[in-house]
């Protein structure tokens, strides 16, 4: 039940953030912010919640993030497809995404990223445990695709210890 | 479940958005601080609709404020109203000892300034929840010490 909670108080955010700024890109790049600064937070209530040790490759990473840490937060269980050869992308496909309950796209909004708060989250989660990556949406199930599908790409691992720039 | 972090990560990060791309200032603190309720508001709506569909129909405005004080709270917020109060006019003040968006702020006096911007939401998550149940009211919060704080709900007689 309060899933819907944060599914609808989503929701607002988006409607409002719409309202304030102009344009899509706009909108794409707060949410993507937001969700660093949330993920950078996040990754602590998981650790302490889970117990999942340190991971040795980015496949086990992969492992944990479908299989303990989506279940964990939304409920769900995304698979993990298209690993590149060298091991170092993959995909999450989202059946059904939890944060687009009740959504529809209107026409003149068609670049926004509606969930794309979520990359900001696992970006600045990961960062936390010393991996650099870039996570985009490749399709979106409120664009009219099959499935929700997240690309994530390991750019690099994190050596210094000093904390990134929290905005 | 987990998902109330992530939550009250949501709702911190939407206060301290909210009041970045505003400048100094009571008027835009009050923009802010509306904001906020709005999107509360917007919630409110939509939660009462998914907690009340299947539920009878309530006797009386009193039956209502109790519905929110247990089922609506408890469903949100893991825990009931402690201390619900009114005057019998249409003035009610639910009383929260335990907060829980407040709970982590501070525990006393330290930040209670602050407190009012997390307060503005679910003073909108009431207003919208009773508005679809068909009453129009003013809901205000008051912290005198964190984590306990009063709702005061006032019925606007249409």
């Amino acid at each position: 039940m309060s899933s819907e909670l944060f599914t609808l108080t989503y929701g607002a955010l988006v409607t409002q953030l719409c309202k304030d700024y102009e344009n899509d890109e706009d909108v794409n790049k707060q949410l993507d912010k937001m969700g660093y600064n949330i993920g950078v937070r996040l990754i602590e209530d998981f650790l302490a919640r889970s117990n999942v040790g340190r991971c040795h490759d980015f496949r086990e990473t992969a492992d944990v993030i479908a299989k303990v840490a989506f279940k964990m937060y939304l409920g769900i269980t995304p698979s993990i497809t298209n690993w590149s050869p060298a091991g170092d992308e993959f995909s999450l496909i989202l059946e059904n995404n939890p944060l687009v309950d009740f959504v529809e796209l209107p026409d003149n909004h068609s670049s926004l990223i509606y969930s794309n708060l979520l990359c900001g989250v696992l970006r600045g989660a990961l960062e936390m445990v010393q991996m650099a990556v870039d996570v985009k949406f490749v399709q979106d199930t409120l664009k009219g695709d099959g499935v929700t599908e997240i690309r994530m790409r390991f750019i690099k691992r994190i050596e210094d210890n000093l904390p990134a720039g929290e905005e | 479940m987990a998902d109330e972090a992530l939550f009250l990560l949501l709702h911190n990060e939407m206060v301290t958005g909210v009041y970045k791309s505003a400048d100094q200032g009571e008027v835009e603190n009050g923009r802010c601080i509306t904001k906020l309720e709005n999107m509360g508001f917007r919630v409110g709506q939509g939660l009462i609709e998914r907690f009340t569909k299947d539920t009878a129909r309530f006797k009386d405005e009193l039956d209502i404020m109790k519905f929110i004080c247990k089922d609506f709270w408890t469903t949100i917020f893991k825990k009931q109203i402690d201390n619900l109060r009114t005057n019998h006019q249409g003035i009610y003040v639910l009383q929260d000892n335990k907060f829980r968006l407040l709970t982590q702020m501070s525990a006393g006096k330290q930040y209670l300034d602050h407190a009012p911007k997390y307060l503005a939401f679910t003073c909108g998550l009431i207003r919208g929840g009773l508005s679809n149940l068909g009453i129009k009211s003013i809901v205000t919060a008051e912290v005198s010490a964190m984590p306990a704080c009063k709702f005061q709900v006032m019925i606007q007689k249409i």
